[in-house]
Parts: C-alpha cells; sequence; structure tokens
C-alpha cells in the first residue's frame, strides 16, 4: 500500500497544485478602460508557500479574487491540480484584506461558521474552532462579538474562520496589515508553523518585504500599471524557520534584493499618481 | 451593592424623561390655571390624571387597551411575515423592484385610513378591518427597509459566503439576511408607528374595538379629560410595542 502509492504521490509532487495562465483583467472605469492585472503567468508546487509583493494599487487583491473564482470576466485560465477553476474552488481557502467577520456571530460562533457549512458534528465542531481560535491567540474572546475587539483582533478571527475549513490552499490578502511588527511576527511564526503541519500551500499578499522573507519559498514582485509579474525571487533560506531569522545575514541580503526591485515600481508608482492628480 | 448601582445609572434616562413629561404637564396646569390657555379646549392634566379611575371602572379602559394591544400584535405579526417576504421577492428580482419600488414608497404617505368604507364592505364592521388596514398602512417601510437592508450587505460578507461554496438559501439565511436585520427592525418599527396610527383611527372611525372607539364615544360626550386620558393609553400600546420590538431583535440577532 505505500510502497505502491510512493510514485504516485512524488508524481503529484511535482505537478502544480495551482497553476495561472496569462491572467488578465480589465476594469471599465469612468476615466476609461484600466488594465488592473496584465498577463500574469506562474506555478505553485504542493506545500509552497509563495508571496505576492508590490505597490499598492497594482493589483494583487484583483489577482487573488480570480484565483479564488470570486472574479467571473477575466482572460486566461487558473488551474486547482490540473482542473480548471470555474467559480469557488472547495480547496481554496481565502483571508480577504477587508474586514470580513460577521458582527452578529460571536467570535466562536465566526470561526464555527464554515464547519457549520459542511454539517461537522456540533461538539467536534466547537473543539476545532477553539483549536484555531488559540492557534491566532484569541483564546479568552470567544464569547466576544466582533465590535468588541481591535481591527487586528478582527482580522486573526477572520484568519481562524478560514483556518478551521482546512483549505488545501489559502490564499492570505495582507492578514496582519493592521498589527503591530512583534504581533506580525509571532502570528508569522503560527502561520507558518500551521502551515508546515498541515502542508498547506499558502498565497500571501502582503507590503512587508520582511514578512515576505521571512515566510516565503518564493516571492512574485509585481510591478505597478499594468499589474505585471516583475520578478520571482527564490528564498533558499533554510527551514523550519522562525521569526529569529530576520537577524541573520542572508535575511538581510534577500531583504535587500527584493527591496531593489520594488523601490523602482514604488516609485514609478508615486509619480504617476502624481501626474494623474 | 455595584449591581445596584448600575441598575439606578440604567434607569436615569427613563426617570429624566418621565420628569421631563411630567414637568410639561405641570406647566400646562398652571397656564390653564392662570386662563392662558381655554380648559373647554384643553383639560387640565389633574382632570385627565383623575379620570382614570372612572374610564377603568366604567369604561372598562383595560379591556379596550388589551383589545388595541391584541390588534398591533395581529399587525404586527402579519407586517413581518408579509413586508420581510415581499421585500425579499423585491430584492431578489431587480426587474420588480425598479418596477415597483417608487410606488411602494408613495403609498407610505398616501392617507389609507381614507379606504375605510372599502374594507368595511369586504371585512365588515370587525377586527379584521381594522388590522388589514393597519398592516396595510405599516407595509411601505417595512419593505423597503427589507430591501435596503438586503441588498447592503456588505461585499465582503458576501464574498466569505462565495468562498465557502454556499447555496443561494444559505447566503440569504446565514449572511444577507443577519446583515440586513438591524435595517429591516427599523423598518418594522416605523411600520408599527403607521398600523397603530391607522388602527386606532379606523377604530375611531367605524365605531369599533379598542382605544379608537372609547376616544369617539367619549369626545361625543364632550368629555375632554376621558378622551386625553384615553390617548394617554395609545401611547402607552406604542411604547409597549417599541419595547418589544426592541427585545425581539435581540432574541432574533443571536438565534
Ligand atoms: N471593481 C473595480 N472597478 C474598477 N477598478 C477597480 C476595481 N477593483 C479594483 N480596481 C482597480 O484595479 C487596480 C488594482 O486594484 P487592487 O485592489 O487589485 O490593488 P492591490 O494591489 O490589492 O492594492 P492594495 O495593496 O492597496 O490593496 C486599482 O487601480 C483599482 O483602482
Ligand atoms: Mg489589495
Amino acid at each position: 500500500m505505500t510502497l505502491a502509492s510512493q510514485p504516485v504521490s512524488n508524481i503529484w509532487a511535482d505537478m502544480p497544485i495551482l497553476s495561472a495562465k496569462g491572467i488578465s483583467k480589465k476594469f471599465e472605469t469612468a476615466e476609461g478602460p484600466l488594465i488592473a492585472v496584465n498577463n500574469v503567468s506562474f506555478d505553485v508546487a504542493p506545500g509552497q508557500f509563495l508571496s505576492v509583493i508590490g505597490p499598492s494599487g497594482c493589483g494583487k487583491s484583483t489577482l487573488f479574487n480570480i484565483i479564488g473564482g470570486l472574479t467571473e470576466a477575466y482572460d486566461g485560465t487558473v488551474t486547482v491540480a490540473g482542473e480548471t477553476v470555474r467559480g469557488p474552488h472547495p480547496s481554496i481557502g481565502m483571508i480577504f484584506q477587508e474586514e470580513s467577520t460577521f458582527p452578529w456571530r460571536t467570535v466562536l460562533d465566526n470561526v464555527c461558521f464554515p464547519l457549520e457549512i459542511s454539517n461537522t458534528p456540533k461538539a467536534q465542531r466547537v473543539e476545532k474552532a477553539r483549536h484555531f481560535i488559540s492557534l491566532v491567540g484569541l483564546s479568552g474572546f470567544e464569547k466576544r462579538y466582533p465590535a468588541e475587539l481591535s481591527g487586528g483582533m478582527r482580522q486573526r478571527v477572520a484568519m481562524a474562520r478560514t483556518l478551521a475549513s482546512e483549505p488545501k490552499i489559502l490564499l492570505m490578502d495582507e492578514p496582519f496589515a493592521a498589527l503591530d511588527e512583534q504581533t506580525r511576527l509571532l502570528l508569522g511564526d503560527k502561520v507558518l508553523q500551521i502551515q508546515q503541519q498541515l502542508q498547506q500551500t499558502t498565497l500571501l499578499i502582503t507590503h512587508n518585504i520582511a514578512e515576505a522573507v521571512q515566510l516565503s519559498d518564493r516571492i512574485l514582485v509585481m510591478s505597478y500599471r499594468p499589474g505585471k509579474v516583475k520578478r520571482v525571487v527564490d528564498i533558499k533560506l533554510p527551514r523550519p524557520r522562525t521569526s529569529e531569522i530576520v537577524t541573520s545575514a542572508e535575511f538581510g541580503m534577500c531583504v535587500a534584493q527584493v527591496w531593489n526591485d520594488l523601490r523602482e515600481e514604488a516609485t514609478r508608482g508615486m509619480q504617476e499618481a502624481e501626474r494623474l492628480r | 451593592m455595584n449591581a445596584a448601582a448600575a441598575m439606578m445609572l440604567r434607569s436615569v434616562p427613563a426617570a429624566v424623561g418621565l420628569a421631563l413629561f411630567l414637568g410639561l404637564a405641570g406647566v400646562a396646569e398652571i397656564l390653564l390655571r392662570f386662563g392662558v390657555l381655554n380648559r373647554f379646549v384643553v383639560p387640565p392634566p389633574s382632570d385627565i390624571a383623575a379620570s382614570f379611575g372612572r374610564l377603568f371602572a366604567e369604561e372598562h379602559l383595560l379591556t379596550r387597551f388589551l383589545a388595541t394591544s391584541q390588534e398591533c400584535l395581529y399587525a404586527m405579526v402579519l407586517l413581518a411575515i408579509i413586508g420581510v417576504a415581499a421585500g425579499t421577492a423585491l430584492q431578489q428580482m431587480p426587474l420588480l423592484r425598479r418596477a415597483c419600488e417608487t410606488w411602494i414608497a408613495s403609498l407610505a404617505s398616501a392617507p389609507i385610513v381614507l379606504m375605510y368604507p372599502l374594507f368595511l364592505v369586504i371585512f365588515g364592521r370587525s377586527n379584521a378591518t381594522i388590522i388589514v388596514m393597519g398592516v396595510i398602512a405599516g407595509l411601505p417601510p417595512v419593505i423597503l427597509k427589507t430591501v435596503e437592508g438586503l441588498s447592503g450587505t456588505r461585499k465582503v460578507l458576501l464574498d466569505v459566503g462565495r468562498s465557502f461554496s454556499l447555496t443561494r438559501r444559505q447566503m440569504f439565511l446565514k449572511i444577507m439576511l443577519p446583515a440586513a436585520l438591524p435595517t429591516i427592525f427599523v423598518g418594522l418599527r416605523l411600520g408599527l408607528i403607521f398600523s397603530l396610527i391607522n388602527i386606532v383611527g379606523v377604530e375611531f372611525l367605524i365605531n369599533f374595538g379598542g382605544l379608537g372607539q372609547l376616544i369617539n364615544d367619549l369626545a361625543e360626550r364632550y368629555d375632554l379629560p376621558g378622551m386625553y386620558a384615553t390617548i394617554v393609553f395609545v401611547i402607552l400600546v406604542s411604547v409597549l410595542f417599541f419595547l418589544a420590538t426592541e427585545r425581539l431583535e435581540r432574541w432574533v440577532g443571536r438565534a
């Protein structure tokens, strides 16, 4: 049994679990058509951690919504394990950039939500939800409503909710944006831990270069208008990693490399925004 | 000790409200005593207060109060069921919504109470006429606020639902409806106010049922203190239902 399945799983390991080919998206705006994403292609191997980094407004969220199956009209194809995606895919879990907790549900009930949908028995539901709540460091807040939490705490509730559905592929759109640097690093550790444990394929959008380097196997640096992949940076830092890595020399070099690419884009983005004004 | 203090603190607004009310009554009393206002048009508050005993004993004020409250209760249940269902239908069918929204809104300002002869012919001089007219008057705000609440569901919450592959039904019951609930209750409270006005108005016009009929009777007998005292009870019905909807909202919100 084990012997027979061995070669098969190897084949799967070589095949990208997620693949985007020639993704483009155009918005019709009052000032005319706007190309938000232009011909983006990349593959993600199973269990890989990929970060997408790029200046504000370069089309990162738009790209994620396409991969998550929430956007209908676009060019290109997205495949999950070889299967073309049309609409939300059950093995993809999303964490949104915007505040997305359900204000009418307590923290516990928010996190229970996907388990309710999948008809998990009640006792198991609560146990699992509590596990993920403690994972994001919110134990003791189960009975609170989102309105009684801080912005960063709410984002962590949303994160726990998506994690509770145990998706094979996790798309996270700036989940740490509202957090302070220390919490961000510690939560990054947690995410890495979960990701390694569950062998989750993870895509993370971030503005934070250090965060991207700390967590990723590979970083896509995107350019500003049109949103293209400017460069792919492979991070070869040893695993398992923790936040302690941020003090190492290799880490510093990786950050410098990404920063060089990004500075050009950010500068261009700012100038263009100035000119438009 | 602390709990008692908290209770005291919570009852402060109610106490201030009551004090204001009594203060205004006091001012009216003084103006009447000094003849600034005519006591044949406005009865002194003290007379109004004194008439309660008589009203309870001779005019069955409590029974009347309960009758009107009961009509209101039926109207509220029907309002909630019909209004939310109609609002949902409108929200789900954009064509229907564009077709109907404007005239439903204009219906809200129509003096529906004047259509009582029509309903009198259909339902007779009965509770049914009163309740149906109350419901019709209260429906527009419930329908419109339901549409508004459901359409106002934040896009990201819908995206969360879609990313978890919710069915249309789940999407409605688990995301859109709870998100719309506060707005729907605003509509329900507004609708109830219209309903109560119409219920009492129709009772008055067809001389049947609860507080409205009593007001009619007392007015014909030129018993002004009694009439105003009865109006106080109409207000009491309104307060009662306002509190009830608040309770209901909290209860539905948790369920
Ligand atoms: N629904 C829409 N209609 C029109 N234009 C849109 C729409 N959504 C996004 N855009 C435009 O597409 C571009 C990319 O937006 P997107 O949200 O993907 O950026 P982003 O990279 O996620 O930025 P940020 O880092 O600030 O979140 C922006 O210029 C934005 O104005
Ligand atoms: Mg974004």
